[in-house]
């Protein structure tokens, strides 16, 4: 937008960065990608006079030498904004309690020659460690505007903003090639890029992706020069750090330190515990389970009932015809079927957001590392895999932090066989059809337990896969699993808030606008078929005045109609896992995403309804075989569509995601044909054994 | 002596890290050679570590830990 000014969030993972964006844009962000990339992009807007400030939050990074994906995508987006002027003002936030550190980076973008302000974060967490820092002398010493703020309570942000807007000068550099053949270097991206800087010359000649045009010619000029990027990180890291140590001796005053630090290694003790850390970390997630049957029961009911009234309510107030019939049979069901689930993924998104903020998911890492190691993953697959119950697209995207590409690949491979937020409505409604809501104990609700152990399975299924796979994929490199366990804190309730919003705000427009599509399709082929056999079966009802009549009228043009036709003619290959016709158009129409199928159940069931709408679960039971007449919606094949659910691939999205970033179709590929194998036999063999 | 030898709650001083990889890591992470750092957790079957160094806590396998060669204090 013109006439705005474009500002960067950039520091160190659990700096509260992402506490300071929301605490700075409010209900302004939305949530992209980075050009070309899977990366989670968040923007807002403040607006202020006489320009609005368009900031977006980069993912945090420890220093210009990239060790991860993520980190490329900060790093990237930093040295692009050298040659583009993308961003004017970088916000780079300190985290107080950790400085050196902190600074590290905070000097590599003094180097770059970027416009800085210092947001100095986290002085309390540092007051209670015994750290007092005198941020004026530090922004004399950096000769770079220095904020204080606390992020967590909004402190300072006004004060920020100001100082954002304001023109300060570059300091100087401090930066020189320390030999002859950086200087080479250096002066060859120079010509070739135009960029004066000799620190981002540099940083560009280790990561020549960066450059536009000019990659050919900065290569073919450093092709004949040595350069060893890994000795120019350690010279240029310890050359700063010993200058931050210069600059901290006299800004930053510790005492009595310890004190404090102690209580978070006190708490670690028990978290890590080798039982209670085990128990601690399965009752979280059996509490989180029960809480996403429980609690999001009651407004699930309220907005199946609102969509069944609405489109009542369009069917009695609309002239007949058919703009009524899809709005009212198509698209009104259809968004029923999606919004239905923000309940669930709300409170999911929650719990992930709390067990992120206070620090405890990198505790469960910590715990589960040597058990994950031992199935061919990580530590920090643990919550990729965690994050599969939410969404699967989702999760492969933070593999990005796992360095080592074996763990990675196969962290990306076995995520989709974790039971994601689009399964759970499957489960929600074949459960609810073949298990009455009753209670253990007295509290244990069955549903829940049923429910968990589809959740177990997908956990199994997904540990078992990834050490199938850790024989069968070679190790390129070596692995080692270095990560930082933050200072245990309170969530924020603002950050959780705005993790439920766009989480729920992605969920409904993408997933959103394939659903309401699929649903008019599947209408429209459930409403029309052959013109012959149609006729047909009007001329055989125009005849008949019994009562019913019509609903059999109906079902038969279900049946004659093209969706019935498609869903006829895949029938012979579904009738060993025990599924109907309806439930191959169903399977079908989900293979874009899986949660279309509760809204397929809901349009195919409403075709031929007549006023009187009823629940999905009703239609659902009352549903029966056009063959034999029985229900459809036995045991065994509720079952069986669960566990075929729970194992296959049924969304597009997750195609698209694995394809990006393992760089090509091949593990897309092998990925959706193996899960689909997996998901028949499985099914075949529940069916086949339970009937 | 190595990092994966230290005792639970023991001090030392690192020496140096043998493993670039490991080596560069660290540096990103603020923890130098030179650097006083404890040994304040071992998970649940004894891997992985947790150090206190220079004001932050970190993990690491005891595997990387072997290439860390350190001082005790």
């Amino acid at each position: 937008m013109p006439g705005s000014m474009h500002i960067a969030l950039a520091g160190n993972p659990n700096s509260g960065k992402t506490t300071l964006f929301n605490a700075l844009t409010g209900l302004s962000q939305k949530t992209g990608n980075f050009p070309g990339t899977t990366v989670e992009k968040k923007t807002g807007t403040i607006s202020q006079k006489p320009k609005e400030l368009i900031v977006t939050d980069l993912p945090g990074f420890y220093s210009m030498y990239p060790k991860g994906e993520d980190e490329n995508v900060s790093v990237q987006a930093i040295l692009g904004s050298l040659k583009k002027q993308h961003y004017d003002k970088i916000v780079f936030v300190a985290d107080a309690s950790n400085l050196k550190r902190s600074l590290l980076l905070c000097t590599q973008l003094v180097d770059l020659e970027l416009p800085l302000v210092v947001a100095l974060n986290m002085t309390d967490v540092a007051e209670n460690k015994g750290i007092h820092i005198d941020a004026d002398l530090l922004s004399r010493r950096l000769q770079v505007p220095v904020v204080k703020i606390n992020a967590r309570k909004s402190e300072g942000v006004k004060e920020l903003v100001e100082e954002v807007k304001t023109r300060f000068p570059h300091p100087p550099t401090s930066y020189f090639p320390s030999n002859a053949e950086e200087k080479q270097i250096a002066e060859a991206v120079h010509k070739a890029t135009g960029i004066k800087n000799y620190f981002a010359n540099t940083l560009l000649a280790r990561n020549t992706h960066l450059l536009g045009e000019e990659k050919a010619s900065v290569q073919m000029l450093i092709a004949g020069l040595k350069f060893d990027p890994n000795a120019h990180q350690i010279d240029d890291s310890m050359e700063r750090y010993a200058r931050i140590e210069e600059i901290l001796a006299t800004v930053q005053k510790i005492d009595g330190e310890k004190a404090k630090r102690e209580l978070s290694t006190k708490i670690d003790r028990i978290l890590t515990h080798r039982v209670y850390g085990y128990l601690l970390f399965l009752l979280i997630f059996f509490s989180l389970f029960q809480a996403i049957f429980t609690l999001a029961e009651y407004p699930m009911t309220w907005i199946e009932q609102a969509f069944s009234w609405m489109s009542e309510l369009v069917i009695h107030s609309l002239p007949p015809g058919i703009i009524t019939n899809i709005v009212a049979n198509g698209i009104i069901p259809g968004l029923g079927g999606v919004v239905v689930f923000l309940p669930q993924i709300m409170i999911l998104f929650a719990f992930l957001t709390v067990l992120e903020d206070t620090g405890y998911m990198a505790r469960v890492s910590f715990i589960l590392d040597r058990l994950m190691r031992k199935l061919g993953l990580n530590g920090k697959s643990v919550v990729p895999l965690i994050g599969g119950m939410a969404c699967a697209v989702a999760s492969i995207l933070t593999t990005r932090n796992i360095e080592n590409k074996k763990e990675r690949l196969i962290t990306i491979l076995v995520t989709p066989f974790m039971s994601c937020s689009a399964r759970l409505p499957v489960y929600t409604v074949l459960i609810s059809l073949i298990v009455d809501e009753r209670y253990l104990f007295g509290f244990i609700n069955i549903q829940g337990l049923l429910l968990l152990g589809m959740y177990l399975l997908g956990i199994i299924a997904s540990l078992a896969f990834s050490f199938l796979l850790s024989f069968l994929i070679k190790q390129t490199e070596k692995n080692y699993f270095i990560m930082e366990l933050p200072v245990y804190k309170w969530p924020v309730w603002r950050n959780i808030y705005y993790s439920m919003l766009n989480k729920s705000k992605d969920f409904v427009g993408e997933a959103g606008k394939v659903i309401v599509a699929v649903s008019i399709v599947l209408w429209f082929m459930g409403s029309y078929g052959p013109k012959a056999d149609f006729e047909r079966i009007e001329a055989k009802y125009a005849r008949v005045q019994e009562k019913d009549s019509e609903l059999n009228e109906a079902s038969e043009k279900l049946e004659a109609s093209y969706a019935g036709i498609f869903g006829k003619f895949i029938e012979p290959a579904i009738r060993p896992l025990g599924y109907d016709w309806k439930i191959g158009i169903a399977l079908l129409s989900s293979l874009a995403a899986r949660e279309v199928f509760v809204g397929t159940m809901s349009t195919l069931y409403s075709i031929g309804e007549d006023a009187d709408m009823k629940t999905l679960k009703e239609k659902l039971q009352q549903a029966t075989d056009s063959r034999t007449g029985k229900p459809v919606y036995t045991i065994p094949t509720a079952l069986s569509l669960m566990v075929f659910y729970a194992f296959s691939l049924q969304c597009i999205s997750t195609i698209a995601v694995t394809k990006r970033e393992t760089g090509g179709w091949k593990w897309a590929i092998i990925q959706f044909v193996f899960m689909t194998v997996v998901a028949y036999l499985s099914s075949l063999i529940v069916y086949q054994a339970l009937s | 002596m190595n990092l994966s030898q230290l005792l639970l709650g023991q001090e030392a001083i690192i020496e140096c890290v043998n493993d670039q990889d490991v080596y560069l890591k660290l540096l990103d992470l603020g923890c130098l050679p030179g650097a006083r750092i404890r040994l304040t957790l071992i998970a649940p079957f004894g891997d992985p570590l947790a150090i206190q160094v220079a004001g932050s806590t970190l993990s690491l396998r005891r595997k990387d830990a072997r290439s860390i060669q350190i001082r005790p204090i």
